[in-house]
């Protein structure tokens, strides 16, 4: 009878093995060549970050020199200066770092999960719900300190996230990224009424968040940085966990299915690391946009369509722009440009250049 | 390629008997099935095994239920009673990598990510043989070569997906299925959109795995006469329910054909294979 052989046995018979254990050892693997690429392009962020660091600790409206910024790191910190250093410049850069980092790496997450590369971490509401509980506490419970703020707009993301979670995910047999992204807008501009309403009636109030809204680095206070270090910290890891799913993902649920992932699962994990990362960055520095979208649109360009590549330079990429941009804001105008303000007069020519693209990067829905 | 992980302790079919119907051994096989999305039922109750070794090919008019039966033997869809069994056990029971490493997918409808390599997307088939600490080994390069070489599209490694033709970039998609090395791989439909060349070169492939590997290969296609020539078992569904089920030269009559498609038609033995042909009546012919 045809079609009949031995079931059980899997063997390329047909292929001679001898032959392909030689071309694999002799060859390069062929991804080696775009690998090297890749891996140029990440020393080369690492690099540019490197040095944007220390740029941060140097300059700005008064330029210290490294000598200075080294002995009040890690010295006596005798100089007139050093406070400058450990209470404005330390926790502004480690502030840029983190919260790039998070803020670029929320961005490759969602664009990955809804295969759409012009989605910002934003459509999930984070931005909304925190402003929304940071107008809430000035407004109705008379919130004042920074600290008191940052609680009330991590949790007004956490919430607002699960709630456009929940809405997005309820009652469907199949996961539809585009439901979440209708759910986020939908919730996004209650809140953002709601807030608008508050501030209206209440002057006061107005006047409080918006420096908040103005998203900002400078948050004079080591503690503060701390205290959000470990979510960020942790957003971080689980993103970097998730690339490998996320890459599976790419390719359709019924192939992630069949490859032994569980599209529930990552979904569930990534929407959590989007509202850590998103949540506390916000929480801390302001709503902060463009960054999210635009990093992993570079970090796509340069090391190709892989999320672990994407993640890693994202992870470089995204604090090398907030902390220019915020290198930026200090030496442009005396009064100092906020950090938001400079992503968005950076980012506005990135984007119309990526929309004019004739082969936009990310993947098709 | 790891037999410890197949079975390997399976007998061999005689390959004197004439028309071998069922072997002794199922790995995979569904029970009682109730198939179908919230309150549309599309299979009522269904019992179905896949013989090992086997080119078992689902066959029936649109809307009868193959691509939902495919996609309940591969945990794509739960069935609302029954269970689908892998080795005697529950498939649900396994942990996900488990079953991922015995029984790939072809799907229907696949996305490449945009501007993806060939080499890579072939790669991604290795994903169940990896984890976090161990990423890429020696193992995932032979395999993904090896599948690249059996399909053909070993030239086409460094070439992006999407600007291959239909045909290439088929051609890939199963190389990566195959690149997952499992003993059972489903193919939902896997000849649609491709011209009549392009079929026939897949389907040769498909039996040339199918005897030469071992693999157990269950398919969903449209042409009954490809089905005739190329299954080693056939399943013929109508309304959800399993009508005809055996080897092609055993169940494929007019009466069957008509019975499954409505379709009045002759059945004459294929000049070159000796299978079963299914020639149409039509109505501007019948005298």
């Amino acid at each position: 009878m045809p079609g009949f052989c031995r079931p059980g046995m899997l063997t390329w018979s047909n292929l001679n093995t001898n032959d392909l254990h030689l071309l694999v050892h002799k060859a390069p693997l062929s991804t080696s060549l775009p690998a090297a690429n890749r891996l140029a392009w990440l020393v080369l962020c690492l690099g540019l970050l490197s040095v944007l660091t220390l740029l941060s600790l140097t300059l700005g409206a008064k330029p210290i020199s490294l000598a200075v910024v080294a002995d009040s790191l890690f010295g006596p910190g005798q100089h007139p200066d050093a406070i400058i250093i450990t209470e404005g410049r330390l926790p502004r850069t480690l502030l840029g770092l983190l919260a790039g980092a998070a803020l670029g790496l929320s961005g490759a997450i969602i664009q990955a999960l809804t295969r759409n590369p012009l989605a910002d971490p934003g459509i999930l509401g984070v931005n909304a719900g925190a402003s929304f509980a940071v107008v809430l506490g000035a407004g109705v419970f008379g919130i004042t300190s920074a600290a008191g703020y940052l609680a009330f707009a991590f949790v007004g993301a956490l919430a607002t996230t699960l709630l456009v979670y929940l809405v997005g995910a309820y009652g469907t047999a199949r996961l539809e990224p585009m439901r979440f992204v209708l759910a986020g807008v939908a919730i996004s501009a209650v809140m953002m009424g709601f807030a608008s309403s508050i501030t209206l009636l209440n002057p006061w109030a107005f006047d409080r968040v918006r420096f908040w809204s103005a998203g900002s680095l400078d948050v004079r206070d080591l503690d503060l940085v701390l205290q959000v270090a470990p979510a960020l910290l942790l957003g971080i890891v689980i993103a970097l966990l998730l690339a490998r799913p996320l890459n599976v993902l790419g390719m359709g649920e019924d192939l992630a299915v069949s490859l032994g992932s569980r599209p529930r699962l990552i979904h569930a994990t990534a929407v959590l690391a989007i509202t850590l990362l998103c949540g506390a960055s916000t929480a801390i520095a302001g709503p902060i946009g463009f960054v999210g979208l635009m990093i992993p649109h570079i970090a796509r360009w340069m090391v190709g369509t892989d999320q672990r590549w994407i993640m890693a330079c994202t992870l470089l990429l995204a604090p090398v722009l907030l902390l220019a941009s915020d290198i930026i804001g200090r030496l442009l105008v005396p009064g100092e440009l906020r950090v938001s303000i400079v992503t968005a007069f950076v980012g506005a020519p990135v984007l119309i250049w990526l929309a004019r693209r004739a082969q936009p990067s990310g993947s098709r829905t | 390629m790891t037999p410890a992980r197949l079975s390997l302790a399976q007998p061999v079919p005689d390959e004197a008997t004439p028309h071998y119907t069922e072997p002794a051994t199922v790995r995979l096989r569904g029970q009682h099935l109730r198939l179908g999305y919230g309150d549309r039922v599309i299979c009522p109750q269904l019992d179905v095994r896949i013989p090992d070794g086997s080119f078992t090919v689902i066959v029936g008019p649109n809307g009868c239920g193959k691509s939902t039966l495919l996609r309940s033997l591969c945990r794509l869809i739960t069935p609302q009673a029954g269970q689908v069994y892998l080795d005697g056990r529950q498939i649900r029971d396994y942990p996900a990598r488990t079953v991922a490493q015995q029984l790939g997918l072809l799907p229907q409808s696949a996305t490449a990510p945009d501007g993806i390599s060939v080499l890579d997307l072939v790669s991604r088939g290795r994903y169940p043989h990896q984890s976090l600490l161990r990423q890429w080994s020696p193992q995932d390069e032979i395999a993904v070569q090896t599948a690249m070489q059996a399909t053909g599209v070993a030239d086409l490694a460094g070439r992006a997906v999407d600007e291959l033709s239909g045909g290439q970039r088929q051609r890939v998609w199963v190389a990566m299925a195959l690149a997952q090395e499992t003993p059972l791989l489903l193919l939902d439909e896997p000849t649609t959109y491709l011209d009549i060349a392009h079929q026939i070169e897949l389907l040769e492939l498909f039996r040339h795995l199918n005897r030469h590997t071992g693999r157990t290969l269950i398919a969903v296609l449209h042409d009954l006469n490809h089905a005739c020539r190329y299954a080693t078992h056939l399943i013929a569904m109508r309304e959800g329910r399993i009508v005809a089920e055996g080897a092609p030269g055993d169940v494929v009559t007019a009466d069957m054909v008509e019975q499954v498609f409505g379709l009045p038609c002759l059945v004459m033995a294929d000049p070159v294979s000796h299978t079963p042909m299914v020639i149409p009546r039509g109505k501007v012919h019948m005298a």
